[in-house]
């Protein structure tokens, strides 16, 4: 079972790897990085942060914004692609289980997904220890675990739409509209106007706070902004809600079981019906 | 052996296959036939447990989708246009040959023997192979384990002669303990191989009947044609099929397989007034 996996994985990884959509993925996040060197973002002082802790707050806050579209469409354009194609038909004709080969394909692209992301912040990290400029290692490590429950997030939610949708248009298009939802609702200073009309706070809060992409955004305003104040009347209702600590749990347990609960679903979907 | 029972499937309200019922004995060799939207590629991939279905299909009593590792062990398949995968050659054998318990050279030993080199393409892209090649490749994969049931669509359609005739050696080494299902459009790409015909129409068996197993599968016949003039055209026809000149382009000799006397006749046909003579007979092997 495990070695079937593995196997599934592997050769995910090798199929990505050779894609024209991983070589510009890497090149866009590994682009981001050099740049931001370039610019001599390390150099500048911007609300206090100076050195790597700018350069990594930038890094997140673009990441964000790019992270999640690529994923959802590149996951569902290859996995609903491959179908279409006949690659399903061959590789299920394998004596390979279907928990090892959805799992398993999940954990491939995992990888692939993950590591161009992570890479370039080590890269980042490597080369200010290097230059002798000093690396926030907790902001690091947190910023680490956020990309790693983000990337989960929305490739859970990327293969669930691909096992939902039948050919590559409707996947893509579906893949979309899910990414154009969250980003509509991306906006905690609305709620907290809402908040000060005759919306009960928490309900406009546990709303807000029930998409993805507002979790990771606020999750990483709290490593310099820890009382969440640009954030207005909202604030009270998340840190009343879960305090400081909490709010930096909660910021990478919801995402990761998101995912997991919508690859889940997937897997379930996948099993049950057509697999080619 | 392979139990169809009353097998039903519809995409939306389509009914693509009404009720098939079919029983397939060990060593049967089965042309699988009907024109497109038949219902054989959806038949097979009920077999292969790929597709939810109304009724019961069987192998050795074990349902594809429930038991998917132990009934897809025992089967080979051929798909009829090969997957446009990624990965290198050497990964797609030693990932099949991994999952179905056998030994990679046992394929690498095949391919060879259907004229593809693996060591020299090993690191290439599948899906940058020739369709010749890409053909091959997967017949070696599909027989290189011990498969009980071997499922081809339209296996020899991209393979040149040569390869057919080693194609058709290597059914012959299985046909005592394998059962064959050969898709195809046309009855005669497949007649000469199959004990056994069923045919679809709009997702019925309209036809299923047993044919005269004359052709040895291993069989071959020596070939002589003598024409009126030399004409380039069947010069370069006939060197497909490993035709030997034996002087001045007038006189042609050499070997067909058995079992694609029939496409071999096809080719000959398209020269018929330029054939004067024309012999096979059945080789002593």
């Amino acid at each position: 079972m495990m070695r079937q996996l593995w196997l599934t994985a592997k050769l995910d990884i090798v199929e990505s790897l050779r894609a024209r959509w991983f070589q510009i993925y890497t090149l866009v996040f590994g682009g981001i990085v050099a740049l931001l060197f370039v610019f001599g973002l390390t150099e500048s002082r911007v609300l206090g942060f100076i050195g790597l802790s700018r350069l990594l707050v930038t890094y997140i806050q673009l990441t964000m914004a790019i992270l999640p579209i690529f994923v959802l469409i590149t996951t569902v354009r290859s996995v609903a692609g491959d179908r279409e194609a006949g690659v399903f038909e061959y590789l299920l004709s394998l004596p390979v289980s279907l928990s090892s080969w959805f799992w398993g394909k999940i954990l491939g692209r995992y990888i692939v997904v993950f590591a161009p992301v992570f890479l370039a912040m080590l890269a980042a990290t490597a080369w200010a220890t290097v230059r002798g400029i000093e690396v926030p290692w907790s902001m690091f490590g947190y910023y680490t675990a956020l990309l790693a429950v983000m990337a989960l997030c929305f490739l859970g939610i990327g293969m669930l739409i691909s096992a939902v949708a039948r050919t590559t248009d409707l996947a893509q298009g579906a893949a979309f509209l899910v990414w154009l939802g969250l980003l509509l609702f991306l906006d905690l200073i609305l709620l907290g106007v809402m908040i000060q009309g005759k919306v009960a706070p928490e309900l406009a809060v546990t709303l807000a706070l029930a998409n993805p992409l507002q979790v990771f955004r606020t999750a990483a305003l709290a490593l310099f902004d820890p009382q969440l104040i640009v954030l207005g009347p909202s604030a009270y209702v998340i840190l009343d809600l879960f305090g400081v600590a909490g709010y930096k749990a909660f910021a990478l347990a919801y995402p990761a079981c998101l995912g997991v609960g919508s690859a889940s679903l997937g897997y379930f979907l996948f099993r049950r019906g057509d697999l080619p | 052996m392979i139990r169809f029972q009353n097998v039903a499937k519809t995409f939306r309200r389509a009914r693509v296959l009404d009720g098939i019922s079919l029983d397939i004995g060990l060593g049967e060799r089965v042309a699988l036939i009907g024109s497109n939207g038949a219902g054989k590629t959806t038949l097979i991939r009920c077999l292969l447990g790929e597709y939810t279905h109304d009724g019961l299909v069987t192998i050795d009593g074990l349902d594809p989708r429930h038991h998917r590792t132990r009934v897809l062990g025992s089967i080979g398949f051929v798909p009829q246009l090969p997957p446009p995968l990624k990965m290198p050659v050497g990964q797609l054998i030693d990932f099949s040959a991994s999952l179905c318990g056998t030994d990679p050279r046992r394929i690498h030993g095949l391919a060879k023997r259907l004229g593809l080199d693996v060591d020299s393409v090993a690191s290439r892209q599948f899906v940058r192979l020739s369709g010749g090649m890409k053909q091959k490749l997967l017949i070696a994969i599909a027989l290189g384990r011990d498969a009980k049931v071997l499922v081809m669509d339209e296996p020899a359609a991209n393979l040149d002669p040569e390869a057919r005739k080693i194609f058709f050696e290597l059914l012959a080494e299985r046909q005592e303990d394998a059962t064959m299902i050969i898709s195809s459009h046309r009855l005669n790409e497949v007649s000469t191989l199959v004990n056994r015909v069923v045919e679809l129409d709009l997702g019925k068996v309209v036809l299923d009947d047993k044919v005269a197993d004359d052709v040895s599968l291993a069989g071959v016949l020596d070939c002589r044609i003598v024409v009126k003039r030399f004409e380039p055209a069947f010069a370069k026809a006939i060197g497909v099929w490993n035709f030997a000149d034996q002087g001045d382009g007038l006189v042609w000799e050499g070997r067909v397989a058995g079992p694609d006397r029939l496409r071999f006749h096809g080719m000959v046909a398209r020269y018929v007034a330029l054939i004067s003579d024309i012999s096979l007979t059945e080789a002593q092997t």
